[in-house]
């Protein structure tokens, strides 16, 4: 709204726009509400709405009620496996957490480097770019290998007919939130380094997980469907299936181009 | 008018939230190395502002205990995914809100399961019906009826939203979250956010206006003589 007409009365969604600091201009606005006492009315009763909402308080948790969720929760946890590793460098450095962070952007920044280098042919044995690219490959393979079963039980689920035929997807979504985090970091490294197609089937990817994930984890009939039918109608399994054997391919070749070098390199020399 | 966030408004400051924020660090830490009681410390720290939350996206004490367990349980089982750069209690908050919003779906699932529809607005209906009696049968002066009624009212009207119109305005009315972050955990544009945000506003105010002119009109003397609780044909 470039300029408000002083005759002109705002509307509902400008006003609640303007309650929460989203419109843009705000000092227009104002001066509306000064000088339209018919706004300035509905403006008040919006606000008192607003404060109504205010009436039913939190109930209060007194300062030991964490350590309540503590002993319920406790002996839910699953055993976490720590590395050796994971041990020692935890006492050994107190800010390991900036390391590590140095070091996951030091492979995205070689592996992108890596794939915007190019190849140079004379090297006989793999150079550390090619055996992080690998790396990668077997990676986000393994990934799209994980994504395939995923989905293919979640095509394959049937529904429960003693409860409501609904179906359990909780394992499904769990696994879903767990590929999630994965996905991004993949789908960010696939475009950083310039390979589209590959960014472009994780995205999608991407928002069938996320459907998965926020989905109820026994959702009923009608909704289970819609999940088939998002997994269905953009053909994201076969485009997970076409991918992974791909990326399967990108590793063989990637193992055997080293074996071949030396062949390029004697066809070269004679 | 953007509100500060409870958690941020009771921090005793910059340095607090800083020092905080270093436990938090240390104690994740902790718990990657397999130190499981690090994570109790976590739970502790964290637990009354989750339940604050999850209260207002649920609107009852079970379902609220319940999330905040899941978030705390799922956020252990994520643990190795947490980004080290990343603030533990944001992070924490969002895994919090998936809950919510989860146990919103499933028990918008399991009500319709268990009543027709219109068997349910008869109830709100027939709730709404019965505060009024309520309202209209006690002495007029009664403030305490009222704000007892209106408590009930707003309980009713926030029911009438969607999990996901819930989410976004506790998010943006109470937690006072930017629009960027709730559409990060609605998965939608910036655009639809801010639908969301309007539908919701606007069905609570049609819930609710009624009970303003009620109120207003049964404050003044003259309504209070005559007994009568205008309004109340609502």
């Amino acid at each position: 709204m470039k300029e408000i007409e002083k005759k002109k009365h705002l509307n509902e969604e400008q006003m609640i726009a303007y309650r929460f600091g989203e419109e843009k201009d705000r000092s227009g606005m104002q001066a509306h509400l000064a000088d339209c006492p018919e706004c300035s009315a509905q403006f008040a009763a919006l606000e008192r709405v607003l404060s109504l909402l205010d009436t039913p308080s939190v109930p209060q948790r007194d300062e030991h009620y964490g350590q309540r969720v503590w002993r319920q929760i406790a002996p839910r946890l699953p055993q976490r496996r720590a590395s050796t590793w994971q041990f020692w460098s935890a006492r050994a450095f107190p800010h390991s957490w900036a390391i590590a962070g140095a070091m996951a952007v030091l492979v995205i920044a070689a592996y992108v480097a890596g794939r915007l280098t190019p190849p140079h042919r004379g090297h006989s044995t793999p150079g550390p770019k090619q055996v992080r690219e690998r790396i990668l490959i077997v990676a986000v393979g393994d990934h799209l290998d994980r994504s395939e079963m995923v989905l293919v039980e979640l095509s394959n689920a049937v529904p429960n007919p003693s409860n409501g035929q609904s179906v359990d997807i909780s394992s499904e979504q769990r696994r879903a939130e767990d590929l999630l985090d994965d996905n991004r970091l993949y789908r960010q490294t696939a475009l950083e380094s310039g390979d589209a197609t590959l960014a472009s089937v994780l995205e999608e990817l991407e928002r069938v997980l996320l459907d998965v994930a926020h989905s109820p984890d026994r959702p009923t009939p009608a909704q289970f469907k819609k999940i088939r039918q998002r997994i269905e109608s953009q053909g994201i399994l076969f485009k997970v299936r076409v991918t992974g054997s791909e990326m399967r391919q990108r590793e063989k070749s990637a193992i055997q181009a080293p074996q071949e070098n030396p062949k390029v390199r004697k066809g070269n020399h004679t | 008018m953007i509100r500060m966030s409870e958690s941020t408004q009771s921090g005793a400051g910059a340095a607090d939230a800083r020092s905080d924020r270093g436990a938090d660090r240390g104690n994740v830490e902790r718990v990657l190395a397999g130190d499981q009681d690090a994570f109790g410390l976590l739970v502790e720290r964290h637990s009354r502002t989750l339940f604050r939350l999850a209260y207002r996206m649920t609107g009852n004490e079970q379902d609220a205990e319940e999330v905040v367990q899941d978030a705390f349980l799922r956020a252990y089982r994520k643990m190795d995914r947490f980004e080290s750069r990343a603030h533990f209690g944001t992070w924490l908050y969002r895994i919090a809100v998936n809950c919510a919003l989860d146990r919103m779906r499933k028990r918008r699932t399991e009500d319709a399961h268990r009543e027709l529809p219109s068997a349910r607005a008869d109830d709100h209906t027939a709730s709404a019906n019965r505060l009024d009696s309520h309202a209209a049968d006690s002495p007029a002066p009664d403030r305490l009826v009222l704000s007892a009624e209106i408590g009930a009212r707003v309980t009713l009207a926030l029911q009438t939203l969607s999990p996901a119109e819930r989410v976004a305005f506790v998010m943006r009315h109470w937690e006072g979250r930017g629009i960027d972050e709730i559409s990060q955990v609605l998965a939608l544009r910036a655009s639809a956010t801010k639908n969301t945000v309007f539908r919701a506003v606007q069905k609570l105010r049609r819930a609710l206006e009624p009970l303003i002119t009620r109120d207003l009109m049964d404050s003044s003397p003259t309504a209070r003589a005559m007994g009568a609780t205008p309004g109340s044909e609502t």
